[in-house]
C-alpha cells in the first residue's frame, strides 16, 4: 500500500491539472458588497510582528478612516495591499475573485487600487500636466507608450481632473516648484487618472495648512461614492471632519470600529491613546 | 516633416544638426575640390579624425539615452562600443582574404599563428556585409538585453549597478585578451584592407566613412530625441527620478528601462562599427572600463539629459584631448580631471547649460499659446500634443 503513495498526484485521472483551471476573472467582482477582503494577515519583520491577525473589510463607494498610533501598522497594511510587501499568512482580495497576494504593483494598480503616498511623490521635473498624463489608465506597455498620443477625450480627462484638484491654472508648472498642499492635491489628481476602484490615502494633510485641508476634505469627500476611500490619517480634527466609519489600529489588528463618537468614547481606544 | 516635428521644440538639436550638414558638406567640399596646398583645404587624416570624434558624439548620445533620462549611470558603454567594434573589425579582417601576412585565404593572420587549422564557428558568416551588420546591432543589443533583464529584474539601481556594468566591461576586456577567445588576443583585428571593396586607404573611402558616421550621428540623435519626446521619454525621466512611484501607477518599470538601455546599447554598437574602418585597429583596450567612464564625462561636461549637450562634449573633449596629447601629452589627464571638476562645480547643467538658461523656467516656455520654442529639454513635446 506504500507504494500508492509514491503514485504522483498528476496520475490521480479523478483531478484536474492545476494549470488547467480556469483562471479566476479579473474583472472585479462586487456581488457580495464588498471591494476589499482582508482576512487573517500576519507580517512580522525580525521577529516584530507588524499586522497581527488583521480582518478589514471595505464596501463599495465607501469612506472609510484609518487611524491608529505609531506603529500600528497602518503602512504596512497599505503595503500589502499594494503588493509591496507581502504577509506571511492571510488572504487579501480586491472584491471577490481578484487575489492581491498573487500580483506584482503593476497589476494591482492596473486592476484598479491606487495609493497616495504619505510624503507627497510627483515627478519634479515633469509639469503638472504631464504627471497626470503618465498616470492616465491605458496601455502602459513599452510600444503603446512609445506610440502614444493623448485623445480628445483623453484631454478632457486631464481637464477635468486639472479642475477637480484646483490646478487648472498650474498646469505647466513643473511640479517640483508647487507647494507641498499643491503636490498632495496632484498626487491626488494621479490616482484618479488611473481610475481606480479602490483610493488609498496615506495621511493626506500632513503638513497642510487649515484652507488646504478643508479643501483635502471636500476633495476625497467628493471622490467617495463612485470609489471606495480609505485615508490613514493621525489629524483627528480631520478624521472627524471627513469620517463615517473609523476603524482603530493598535500593534498590528483593529481595536474598535464604529463612528467617530463610538471609537472616541470606547474604552480600549482611549486607553491606547492616552495610555491609562 | 517627421525630423521638423521632431525638433520643434528642440533647439539644441536644430543648431546642432544643421552644423553637422554645414560642416560636413564644408569638409567634404573642401577635400575634394581645393587644391592640396589651399589654406583651406581639409586633409583626408582631419577628415577621418572628424569622423572618430562622430561616432564618439555618437556613443555619447547613447550614453546621455541611459543616464540623462532614464538614470542608468552605465560606466560599461564602451563595452558594447568595442562589441560592434569588434563585429565590423570581424567583417573587415574576412575582407583581407589572400592578402595577408601568410597569404591563407580563409584563415585571418593571428590564427594561422596559432596554428589553427580551421575558422571557429563563430567567424562563420563574417564575410558577409550583411551578416556582420546585422551582428553589429544584435551582439551589443542581446549583451544589453540579457544584462539589463537580470539587473532590472532583481532592482539593482544607483551605484551598483554602476558598478556592475564597470565589472561587465573589465571582464570582457579580459576575456578579448585572452587568444583562445579567437578575437585575436591582445593585438586585437587589424591590418584591414578595403571595406565592401572600396580600399579603406584611399581618400573617397575615408570621405564616406566620414559621411556615414555623420548620417548616423543624425539618425541616432533622431531617433533618440522620437524617444525622449514620446510619452515613453516622460516615462524615462519619471523613473529616473521616482522609480517605485511609476511602479505604483502602473509602469512595468523593468521593461521600460531594457527596452531604452538596450536602444542605448544598439546605438553604441553602431558608433564602433564606423570607429573601427576609421581608426584601423580595434583591441581589447577598447573595453577598458577608462573608455565607458571617459564616455560618462564627455556628457557631463556637455550637459546630461539634453542628448545634442552629449554632442558638444563629447567634441570638444575629444579635440582637447587630440590637442593636448600632442601638445603636452603629460597634461591631458590633469586637463581633463580639471574640466571635470570646474564643470561639475560651476556647471552643474554641462556647458550647454550655459546657453539654456531660461529652461529654469520651464512654465513659461511650456505654454503651449506662448509660441516660445526655446522649450525645456527635457520634455519638449508635450504643447505640440496640447493644440
Amino acid at each position: 500500500m506504500t507504494a500508492m503513495g509514491y503514485v504522483p498526484s498528476w496520475l490521480n485521472r479523478d483531478e484536474v491539472f492545476e494549470f488547467l483551471k480556469p483562471e479566476p476573472s479579473a474583472r472585479l467582482d462586487l456581488s457580495h458588497n464588498c471591494i476589499l477582503y482582508l482576512e487573517d494577515l500576519n507580517v512580522s519583520f525580525d521577529g516584530f510582528k507588524a499586522i497581527n491577525n488583521l480582518n478589514l473589510y471595505i464596501e463599495p463607494g465607501e469612506l472609510r478612516c484609518i487611524i491608529g498610533p505609531n506603529g500600528a501598522g497602518k503602512t504596512t497594511m497599505m503595503d500589502i495591499i499594494t503588493g509591496k510587501t507581502r504577509p506571511d499568512s492571510g488572504k487579501a482580495f480586491f472584491g471577490q475573485r481578484i487575489d492581491l497576494l498573487k500580483m506584482s504593483e503593476a497589476e494591482i494598480a492596473a486592476a484598479g487600487i491606487g495609493r497616495k503616498f504619505q510624503k507627497p511623490t510627483v515627478f519634479e521635473e515633469l509639469c503638472v500636466f504631464e504627471n497626470l498624463e503618465l498616470a492616465m489608465a491605458g496601455d502602459k506597455a513599452v510600444w503603446p507608450t512609445y506610440r502614444a498620443r493623448l485623445s480628445g477625450e483623453q484631454m478632457d480627462r486631464i481637464e477635468e481632473t486639472l479642475v477637480l484638484i484646483g490646478l487648472e491654472n498650474d498646469r505647466w508648472l513643473r511640479a517640483g516648484i508647487l507647494s507641498h498642499g499643491q503636490k498632495q492635491w496632484l498626487e491626488i489628481g494621479m490616482l484618479l487618472m488611473q481610475n481606480p476602484k479602490l483610493l488609498l490615502v496615506d495621511e493626506p494633510v500632513a503638513g497642510m495648512t487649515h484652507q488646504e485641508m478643508d479643501r483635502t476634505g471636500e476633495l476625497l469627500t467628493s471622490l467617495a461614492g463612485e470609489r471606495s476611500v480609505v485615508v490613514v490619517e493621525h489629524d483627528m480634527d480631520f478624521v472627524r471632519s471627513i469620517a463615517r466609519t473609523v476603524t482603530v489600529l493598535h500593534q498590528g489588528s483593529v481595536l474598535a470600529e464604529g463612528t467617530m463618537d463610538q471609537v472616541q468614547s470606547d474604552s480600549r481606544v482611549i486607553e491606547v491613546y492616552l495610555g491609562e | 516633416m517627421l525630423i521638423k516635428s521632431l525638433l520643434a521644440n528642440d533647439r539644441g538639436g536644430r543648431i546642432l544638426l544643421t552644423a553637422l550638414l554645414l560642416v560636413s558638406v564644408a569638409v567634404v567640399a573642401s577635400n575634394q575640390l581645393l587644391p592640396q596646398d589651399s589654406m583651406l583645404h581639409v586633409p583626408t587624416y582631419t577628415v577621418t579624425l572628424l569622423g572618430k570624434y562622430l561616432c564618439y558624439a555618437l556613443l555619447a548620445v547613447a550614453v546621455d539615452l541611459a543616464w540623462g533620462y532614464l538614470g542608468i549611470l552605465s560606466l560599461g558603454h564602451g563595452a558594447f562600443f568595442a562589441l560592434g567594434g569588434y563585429a565590423m573589425g570581424m567583417y573587415l579582417m574576412r575582407q583581407i582574404g589572400d592578402r595577408g601576412v601568410y597569404g591563407n585565404p580563409e584563415l585571418p593572420d593571428f590564427m594561422v599563428f596559432l596554428n589553427w587549422q580551421e575558422l571557429p564557428w563563430f567567424w562563420s558568416g563574417f564575410d558577409q556585409f550583411w551578416f556582420a551588420m546585422i551582428m553589429v546591432l544584435l551582439v551589443p543589443g542581446l549583451l544589453a538585453f540579457a544584462f539589463g533583464w537580470l539587473a532590472f529584474r532583481s532592482r539593482v539601481t544607483g551605484v551598483y549597478l554602476s558598478i556592475i556594468t564597470q565589472a561587465l566591461t573589465y571582464a570582457l576586456m579580459l576575456a578579448f585578451f585572452r587568444n583562445e577567445m579567437g578575437f585575436g588576443g591582445n593585438n586585437g583585428l587589424t591590418d584591414f584592407k578595403d571595406i565592401l571593396g572600396f580600399s579603406l586607404q584611399a581618400d573617397s573611402t575615408r570621405l564616406g566613412l566620414f559621411i556615414a558616421s555623420a548620417i548616423a550621428l543624425a539618425a541616432g540623435y533622431l531617433l533618440c530625441r522620437s524617444v525622449t519626446n514620446s510619452r515613453l521619454g516622460r516615462v524615462s525621466v519619471a523613473i529616473r527620478d521616482s522609480e517605485d512611484r511609476v511602479r505604483f501607477i502602473g509602469y512595468r518599470v523593468e521593461k521600460i528601462k531594457l527596452a531604452v538601455f538596450t536602444l542605448s546599447a544598439v546605438l553604441a554598437g553602431v558608433a564602433g562599427a564606423l570607429y573601427v574602418p576609421q581608426v584601423g585597429i580595434i583591441n581589447p583596450n577598447e573595453f577598458s572600463p577608462l573608455n565607458s567612464i571617459e564616455a560618462v564625462v564627455w556628457v557631463a561636461i556637455g550637459g546630461r539629459g539634453t542628448l545634442f549637450g552629449a554632442v558638444v562634449g563629447a567634441l570638444l573633449v575629444n579635440y582637447g584631448k587630440s590637442y593636448f596629447t600632442a601638445a603636452m601629452p603629460e597634461a591631458w589627464l590633469f586637463a581633463l580631471g580639471a574640466i571635470f571638476v570646474l564643470v561639475t562645480l560651476f556647471l552643474p547643467r554641462g556647458i550647454v547649460g550655459l546657453f539654456n538658461r531660461d529652461s529654469d523656467q520651464p512654465s513659461k516656455a511650456r505654454h503651449p499659446t506662448d509660441g516660445d520654442d526655446s522649450g525645456p529639454v527635457t520634455t519638449a513635446a508635450l504643447p505640440q500634443e496640447a493644440h
